[in-house]
């Protein structure tokens, strides 16, 4: 909503500046968004009368000009180049020494050898308005010499209100003055109505077929109007100031009345209406051409004015075509001032895909109160500036939306707000909103006016009293409540340290939308089901994805675009594998390329692998010890690729990416990438300490031989197959195969650890432990012993 | 005698003379020795009548003692040489860079994250979560939302396929329906805050069409609007670490609260708005099963974006969603 200052202040006029007023409207829940001048600074201009013309000896395109500007002596020499400069116009002169917008000097000045004393201006050169066609021309009663700006009221400026839904009462300047008035108790002058008499005897019939949705209907027919006629200036530069370009004078009138009441209107050329206006819902098949050019389909939910022939509007959205005022040949018009209800209107618009000043209005409430009164002010309007013989109003009503008592309780609005109203003072705040008030004690009964669509309950009284009495006088006490700690769940670590422990790792946290395109979901997980957005803002964005690993991979290409050589990402987020809340869980996934180092002086350069990658995923899940099983998976090397298998679960992936995506992604090397349920990091055994072994632990090293297909784990397997209680860790420290080792096999060499709690252990023990780890070996993986 | 000091002083100066082990230990025989000066002068005590024996051999002992000093001093100097020397030759360059990893990073939206729950939860306020596909009711309905609302629109709120007639499937558009999910599960005292990730449909410089908001929650007995303006006050001085921060409150309008404000924080270039709060509304607490006459309660939501935006100085909200690591290594 937006709107000039001094139209507002004629209407209520509270002793605050520009500022303050900005402030009150703000600080009510009538949001200043824009507070602009009217027009940029300048001085020194003032209204002149163009007294003589002459061309210029010198120049074919100047006049030389003698001007009044009302500053007493003789008339003023100006050289001026506007093709419409004429004797006896009055136009805004700027003066020597004047300075105009731009930064723009008035200097006496010769042009061409003619002195000049001034500039005859355009509205351009005026900052006025966009558009100027040479001189902008006064009308014949401006008084010579009165400075330019107060004229034309210059100094005004023009708020921009960022109304809530809930405040439609004030989408008009009527509703905006009432509302300051309330809020400053300076006095509301309502725009003063008096009916208009009817002259003659015309009236249309208006029948009410859907009550419900129109319950209230005025018309008037006025015969012999002017539409041609010219929108008087201070209409014009009201409206203008609002944001509505003057288009015809009973268009406009019908705007100003929206603007000044809230009421929207509509002006039919009469003579192109049939018999009586039906007020009902669209048929099927019935059609109607829009204001705006368009040809609608009408729907059964869309309400329609009709007349005999058929629709001739949309009801509240915007009337049709072929039954519009038409400035050259309209002679008689129908009025409409009428209540819609906001149901019936709310959501048309944005289903045909615009919006009219109108459909906003109803589709938030319009004041029911109010039609007839706009109705006799729209007549006054249009026979004062277009002529004409008023007939007489036709009204229908149906039952009109109730407004039932709200009760409120003054003790509930201590409860609510935190602070102590007397009920006095809230039976005062509510009255001067306009509510009507019953006192019984404690409690009150309140009644909304017509205007009010957003007092329905007792909350909604308490938000007034807030408002009221102030937003910011309501104390700010720290609060009191029963003091509880919060859980500590030890076998919960917080998803936080995990992320932490990947930075620590040297990987960077991303984040990327969760919507991708259905490509990756079929490269990087072979879901040819994805969740699917039924309105995409991209088609790139529009399936849900299962794996995080799409927003790596494409994460990556940027980055490497972006010249990084090594790039070491991870992002936690939710996956969907369908739409149930279960559906959604949480996964952490990495992706590391490139060095396995930064590029540095005092190691190796080597490229990231497997066994880096999979290092981190054995800390982020220490002091869980995880099975890595080899697995197919889409997105990897089919010989590079484990799942990660946890107390029997499968919690995660991991793996070199597929030789085919490195290609098809555009990528220079295979990034090696893990994804795991965040879950099965975020869950923790408590500890319980184990006695520490007063005797000297003994290590015995174990080196075989066992064919290459032998996985290391089957190894570990076979060992702790033999169960011996003494040994208390066993780890490989080295693969070898080549020279020394027979072709299809492979050398290892594991380091066993044994310890007892009890006793040194004896030659015997340790000897007895070994050979049962060595027949295991034999057994389960053929393995021969290395002298 | 003189014969004694001549020998002490000849065997001092070859002592100082000395270069290396080697020679030192030379320098030791000649004077030590078997037959060193020092030694046979020893010797040639035996010769002596007892009283000049006496007198004698308190010299030569002397003369020994001034020797044997002279050549541990000589012995250790050289030793401490030596070392200096090999430090000298193992020094390093330290100012060479560190061997190794580095570290990665957090996300700057994380970080912020962190710090505004963990200033909630040194109030009491417990963190909850929910799913981001939602469904209508959890979205809209129970929060009072009606149909036809313009939120609800396709141009707003990202519909997603398999959900049921009247009952459709979103990308949930605010975090608010985590609220309500806790309330269906816990009676009041609640007292929640809950980040995510939450969808609208919208993609420009100052808005993305994924996005992150925090949403809180206290739900009680007596629990007012001066309540939630204190806690919010106090969140946002204790976030900004500035205790003068000037804060404002306006009334507004949600769907879900009613007195509804907009909050704003006086920032260097005027009013900034950071949240959107209220107390919540009577049928959404009707509608979780919690009697509204009983319980009272506010519910705020900020934009961690924003409040990320803010705090680190960020323009542009994109950046947060490019992932370009050169703008994420800034925050470590």
């Amino acid at each position: 909503m937006k709107f000039s200052e001094s139209w507002l202040r004629e209407l209520v006029n509270p002793a605050l500046d520009n500022a303050q007023l900005a402030e009150l409207l703000t600080m009510a829940g009538l949001e200043v968004e824009e507070n602009d001048a009217a027009a940029p600074a300048f001085d020194k201009v003032v209204v002149a009368q163009v007294l003589e013309v002459r061309k210029h000896e010198n120049a074919e395109k100047l006049n030389v000009c003698k001007v009044d500007a009302g500053q007493g002596g003789e008339p003023l020499q100006i050289v001026c180049g506007a093709p419409n400069v004429a004797v006896g116009v009055k136009v805004p002169c700027a003066l020597v020494g004047a300075n105009l917008p731009g930064d723009f000097k008035i200097k006496e000045a010769k042009l061409r050898g003619v002195e000049s004393f001034g500039m005859l201006c355009s509205a351009r050169e005026l900052g006025v308005s966009e558009e100027s066609d040479g001189l902008l021309l006064l009308p014949a009663d401006a008084p010579v010499g009165q400075s330019f700006r107060q004229y034309f009221d210059l100094d005004d400026r023009i708020l921009t209100l960022k109304l809530t839904p809930n405040r439609a009462d004030c989408l008009s300047l009527s509703g905006i003055a009432r509302e300051v008035a309330a809020l400053t108790g300076s006095s509301y002058q309502a725009v003063a109505i008096k009916p208009v008499a009817p002259v003659l005897d015309d009236k249309r019939g208006v029948k009410l077929d859907a009550a419900t949705a129109c319950p209230r209907y005025a018309g008037r027919v006025i015969r012999g109007v002017n539409a041609a006629a010219a929108t008087p200036d201070w209409m014009k530069r009201k409206l203008e100031r609002s944001g509505l370009r003057s288009i015809s004078a009973l268009v406009d009138i019908t705007n100003y009345i929206l603007l000044e009441l809230g009421q929207p209107m509509h002006a039919f050329d009469n003579a192109k209406l049939q018999g009586d206006i039906v007020v009902r819902f669209a048929q099927a098949g019935e059609q109607l051409e829009l204001l705006n050019g368009k040809q609608l389909m009408l729907e059964p939910d869309m309400l329609v004015i009709a007349d005999g022939n058929g629709p001739v509007a949309l009801a509240g959205i915007m009337g049709g075509m072929p039954t519009s005022v038409q400035a050259g040949e309209t002679q008689d018009v129908f009025l409409e001032s009428a209540f819609f209800a906001p149901e019936i209107i709310a959501g048309k618009g944005r289903r045909l895909g615009f919006s009219s000043d109108s459909s906003h209005r109803y589709e938030r409430g319009v004041d029911f109160g109010n039609c007839r009164n706009a109705l006799e002010r729209a007549t006054e309007l249009v026979l004062a500036i277009c002529g004409g013989q008023p007939g007489g109003v036709t009204e229908t009503l149906a039952a009109l939306p109730a407004r039932p008592a709200v009760t409120l309780r003054v003790a509930r609005v201590a409860r609510v707000l935190g602070v102590t109203v007397a009920a006095d003072e809230i039976v005062a705040m509510l009255q001067k909103l306009g509510l009507a008030v019953t006192r019984d004690g404690e409690t009150l009964a309140v009644t909304p006016p017509s205007y009010r669509f957003d007092i329905n309950i007792e909350e909604d009284l308490i938000e007034e009293v807030a408002r009221m009495y102030g937003y910011d006088q309501i104390p700010t006490r720290p609060p009191v409540s029963g003091q509880a700690m919060l859980k500590q769940d030890g076998k919960l670590r917080p998803s936080l340290l995990v992320k932490q422990a990947l930075a620590a790792r040297d990987y960077q946290e991303v984040v990327s939308y969760a919507f991708v395109e259905e490509k990756w979901e079929a490269d990087f997980a072979a879901n040819l089901q994805p969740v699917r957005l039924l309105n995409p803002i991209a088609s790139q964005m529009s399936v849900m994805r299962s794996t995080l690993i799409g927003g790596l991979v494409s994460t990556l290409v940027a980055n490497l675009n972006r010249k990084h050589e090594r790039v070491r990402l991870f992002e936690v987020a939710r996956v969907f594998h369908g739409v149930e809340a279960t559906q959604q869980p949480e996964k952490v996934a990495g992706l590391a390329h490139g060095p396995r180092l930064a590029e540095q002086w005092g190691s190796k350069a080597a490229k990231v692998d497997f066994y880096d990658v999979k290092a981190d995923v054995e800390a982020l899940l220490a002091p869980r010890v995880a099975r890595f099983e080899r697995a197919e998976h889409p997105a990897f090397h089919p010989g590079r690729c484990a799942q990660i298998v946890l107390d029997g679960t499968i919690i995660g992936v991991m793996g070199e990416l597929h030789p085919k995506w490195v290609q098809s992604y555009d990528l220079n090397a295979a990034p090696v990438l893990f994804e795991l349920d965040l879950g099965a990091l975020t869950g923790r055994d408590l500890i319980r300490s184990q006695p520490i072994s007063k005797f000297q632990p003994v290590r015995r090293d174990l080196a075989f031989v066992v064919d290459d297909a032998v996985q290391y784990q089957q190894v570990l397997d076979a060992m702790a197959s033999a169960k011996q209680p003494y040994v208390t860790a066993i780890e490989g420290f080295d693969v070898y195969r080549g020279a020394g080792v027979p072709e299809g096999k492979k050398s290892l060499a594991f380091k066993v650890i044994l310890q007892d709690t009890q006793k040194t252990l004896s030659d015997a023990d340790i000897d007895s432990a070994v050979s049962q780890l060595v027949a295991a070996l034999q057994q389960h993986v053929q393995a021969q012993l290395r002298s | 005698m003189d014969n004694v000091q001549a020998i002490v002083d000849e065997g001092l100066a070859a002592l100082a003379a000395t270069h290396d082990p080697v020679e030192l230990e030379n320098v030791k025989a000649r004077y030590l020795g078997k037959s060193g000066a020092l030694t046979d002068l020893l010797k040639q005590l035996a010769a002596l009548p007892p009283e000049e024996k006496r007198a004698q051999g308190a010299v030569i002992n002397q003369a020994k003692t001034a020797f044997e000093q002279a050549l541990n001093g000589r012995r250790e100097a050289m030793a401490a040489e030596k070392l200096a020397q090999q430090l000298a030759a193992e020094a390093l360059d330290v100012t060479l860079p560190g061997r190794g990893q580095l570290a990665g990073g957090l996300h700057p939206v994380t970080l912020v994250k962190e710090r505004i729950v963990a200033l909630f939860q040194s109030m009491g306020f417990e963190v909850a979560d929910g799913p981001e596909i939602e469904d209508d009711w959890h979205n809209f309905e129970a929060l009072n939302t009606p149909k036809g609302h313009p939120a609800r629109s396709m141009q707003d709120t990202f519909y997603v396929e398999g959900g049921r007639d009247g009952e459709p499937l979103v990308l949930r558009t605010h975090t608010s329906p985590i609220q309500v999910r806790y309330m269906q599960n816990h009676q009041p005292p609640i007292k929640i805050v809950a980040p995510g990730r939450v969808y609208r449909v919208d993609s420009d410089a100052t808005h993305s069409p994924m996005f992150h908001q925090m949403e809180g929650l206290w739900v009680a007995e007596g629990v007012s609007f001066a309540d939630l303006k204190a806690t919010l006050i106090d969140f946002l001085r204790r976030f900004f670490e500035r205790d003068d921060l000037q804060v404002r409150f306006r009334p507004s309008f949600f769907p879900f609260t009613e007195t509804s404000a907009e909050v704003d924080v006086l920032g260097e270039r005027g009013w900034l708005e950071v949240g959107g709060c209220g107390m919540v509304h009577p049928n959404v607490l009707r509608n979780v099963g919690i009697d509204p006459e009983q319980y009272t309660g506010f519910a705020f939501g900020i934009g961690l974006d924003r409040f990320a935006m803010l705090y680190y100085g960020v323009n542009d909200l994109r950046l947060f969603f490019d992932n370009d690591l050169t703008f994420l290594n800034q925050f470590r």
